[in-house]
């Protein structure tokens, strides 16, 4: 039977005969678990006992739920707040780093290294230095020069930018070193062009760097976006005592999901939480995709 | 050749019918608890001594991460495979019978008026008319724990006895800098850990109310005895001069532990923590009581349940078991091993346990223990932060957060009973 194919057919059996792993392994891993969440979405399970149907209820509870629109908000205030900042700091340094020469390759790694780090650890050490006296590390400088004590992690105000701070220096290294890739991969001669016609700086980055960096940034974009839009670990480690706190301040979707599923054991609310979360996650990186393309 | 190859499968056939015969009269039962070192080698001792007595059954324990535990019992007895006999959390009790996961110890060998009579009063919560769904080994009740460093220095001599006496004792211990930022605190505070089981249980009783009512399915707090006990509690970390702060130094057992906090509250589960930190000294001593000399605590524990996967022999042998886990000797090797408290009077109360210099103050807490029934404990728990966090961080009415926290508990009840 195979004997009888031609050349063409035979290729695809063989493509299709690679594929398959993958294919399977995306069907059971991906496919299937996500079908089954957006099934679940609709039902009541406590994990233990039976599924039963609850129609739409899990959608309007989570409608009604004053918490769910307090933490939508925030895991948009981490995007809102995380991409920009990131973008920009992570760009000015590389500018920077790129013309550098002295120490260019130590600077680098001491940019990179909070990639490499453990979120958790990260997130432990930066709790405490959040803390009051006596152990804060940042309120006993202040404490040292009879600054008043500022509350970092106990404030519903401050908390949340709190929080975000490491998580935007943990991520800056590897947009760095992505924006320094960019910046190499111009063409040497646009700037010569640019040096002959006597042009100053300012434009030179605003005409040539910047537009011609544009997949980079976009590539960022969407990389950072997707991040903070899942933020879970600085912010689970940084308030576990009181998850999200205070008064969900600080909670990102993800975190909500958690606890409604690990620790409620809703898994019908919890899956109708991943769904919104779901879509959120789709739309935005649809129209980032749609922007990628246009250029 | 042939007869050769012949023999060699007779005798494959007549030692595997041997390998079956005795397998046949030995009956194995499955255990499954979660992982804990010294609850783990605590059961490995009682299985020991169980099959020594009993050496026709035999006992295999399996133990999970506490974080996979639940998932795990869930998938493994309805597909008939996991344990015989499962340990559970008291508050996940209604989940297990409702799922049909676990089924009613028999009445013939745990008589409910044999086991009321036996065991301490909070163990009632495991009662369903004549029969127990499932029995503990051993609980865990709260306590102060005082610094005797600390004490000494600021010349106290004995710890408090009565809640106004914990005030004052605190003043005493309280620390500020030149900029009155405190740097030690009196006692530790913070619903976050145990203190939320201190007000529902503790103060609120002391106060002269009841948290709960109606099997506690109806919150019951927001009342003048609530007020009270709220007022009593915020009163230690705000005002004019308080005697501790939340949030102090990260978490209260760490203030504790660094030797920053005269005295913090909790559970019999601290001790072992405690005793491995270096250059601290304590001590440990019962709740306060309040003015009338009214004591109130409160008491959780796990609890062994025969599931029901378990039948015929199987299920012969897991009561066995049951009886073995739940009698005298096993409670004391459990107190002595793991360091939790034995589950019934007869143990605790001896003369050796209850005056026992750490154990003690807990064992005695055991007889005026109340057990809360909780649908969701870290949600019930959170909404107590919150109630504290609306009033410290958003300056709210202390009446208005509490009726706020009461109306908020009682809706995550009524989703939990309304099937």
């Amino acid at each position: 039977m195979y004997r009888n194919l031609t050349i063409r057919q035979k290729q695809i059996v063989w493509a299709w005969a690679f594929l398959a792993i993958p294919v399977l392994f995306y069907t059971v891993i991906r496919f299937y678990p996500t079908g089954n969440a957006i099934l679940i979405s609709f039902q009541d399970w406590n994990l233990l006992g039976d599924r039963t149907w609850a129609g739409l209820e899990n959608y309007e509870k989570l409608w009604n739920d004053p918490v769910f629109w307090k933490v939508f908000q925030n895991t948009f205030v981490y995007l809102l707040l995380g991409t920009p900042i990131s973008l920009v700091l992570s760009f000015v340094i590389a500018y920077h780093l790129d013309k550098l020469r002295f120490m260019h390759g130590f600077l680098r790694m001491l940019y990179f290294l909070p990639f490499m780090t453990s979120a958790v650890a990260m997130a432990w050490v930066w709790r405490w230095f959040y803390q009051d006296v006596p152990i804060g590390l940042f309120n006993n400088i202040l404490a040292s020069f009879g600054i008043p004590q500022i509350k970092f992690l106990q404030s519903t105000t401050n908390a949340l930018p709190a929080v975000l701070a490491p998580a935007v220096w943990a991520g800056l290294g590897f947009q760095v070193i992505i924006f320094m890739a960019g910046l190499r991969a111009i063409p040497q001669s646009y700037y010569e062009a640019a040096k002959i016609d006597g042009v100053g700086w300012f434009t030179v980055l605003t005409q040539i760097t910047i537009p011609l960096l544009r997949p980079t940034i976009v590539f960022i974009v969407v990389f950072s976006s997707i991040g903070f839009l899942r933020i879970f670990d600085h912010v689970f480690n940084m308030t576990t005592n009181n998850p999200g706190g205070p008064l969900n301040a600080t909670k990102p979707l993800v975190l909500m999901i958690y606890d409604t599923a690990f620790n409620g054991f809703d898994m019908g609310y919890a899956a109708a939480q991943t769904v919104v979360l779901f879509t959120i996650l789709l739309i935005v990186s649809l129209i980032q995709l749609r922007l990628l393309r246009s250029n | 050749m042939t007869s050769h190859l012949k023999g060699l499968v007779l005798a494959g056939l007549t030692s595997s019918a041997a390998l079956f015969a005795s397998a046949a009269q030995a009956v194995e039962i499955e255990y499954w608890q979660y992982f804990f070192d010294a609850r783990v080698e605590a059961m490995e001792t009682l299985i020991a001594n169980f099959q020594e007595a009993n050496p026709d059954i035999t006992v295999t324990m399996t133990h999970f991460p506490y974080a996979d535990y639940r998932t795990k019992v869930a998938a493994a007895i309805p597909a008939g495979e996991g344990p015989d006999v499962v340990q559970l959390f008291y508050g996940w009790l209604n989940d297990y019978v409702e799922a049909e996961l676990i089924q009613p110890l028999p009445a013939d060998t745990f008589p409910a008026s044999m086991v009321d009579e036996e065991f301490f009063p909070m163990v009632q919560a495991m009662k369903d008319g004549d029969n127990y769904w499932a029995l503990p080994t051993a609980v865990r009740s709260l306590a102060l724990f005082y610094n005797t460093r600390l004490f000494e220095e600021a010349g106290i001599e004995s710890p408090p006895e009565t809640l106004d006496e914990l005030v004052e004792t605190a003043a005493k211990l309280t620390k500020r800098d030149g900029a009155g930022n405190i740097t030690q605190v009196g006692i530790t505070a913070g619903m976050t850990a145990q203190d939320h089981h201190w007000w529902r249980e503790g103060l609120i009783r002391q106060f002269g109310g009841e948290p709960y009512t109606d099997d506690y399915q109806t919150v019951n707090y927001n009342s003048d005895a609530g007020r009270k006990a709220l007022d009593f509690y915020t009163g230690l970390f705000t005002g004019d001069n308080p005697v501790s702060a939340i949030g102090f130094m990260d978490e209260p057992q760490a203030a504790f532990k660094a030797g920053r906090a005269g005295m913090h509250i909790d559970g019999s589960f601290r001790i072992g923590s405690l005793n491995g930190t270096r250059g601290l000294k304590w001590g440990v001593t019962e709740l306060p009581a309040n003015a009338d000399g009214t004591r109130s605590n409160y008491s959780s524990y796990w609890v062994n349940a025969i599931t029901t996967k378990a039948e015929g022999e199987k299920y012969d042998a897991a009561v066995k078991f049951m009886q073995y886990i739940t009698s005298d000797e096993a409670m004391q090797i459990w107190l002595d091993t793991v360091g939790e408290l034995p589950a019934k009077p007869s143990v605790g109360m001896t003369e050796e346990n209850a005056q026992n210099e750490t154990f003690g103050p807990f064992i005695r807490g055991l007889e005026y223990a109340n057990t809360t029934k909780f649908a969701n404990e870290s949600g019930q728990r959170q909404l107590m932060v919150e109630m504290v966090e609306r009033i410290q961080l958003e300056g709210m009415d202390p009446a208005e957060s509490l009726a706020v926290a009461a109306e908020a508990e009682q809706k995550l009840l009524d989703d939990y009973y309304k099937d």
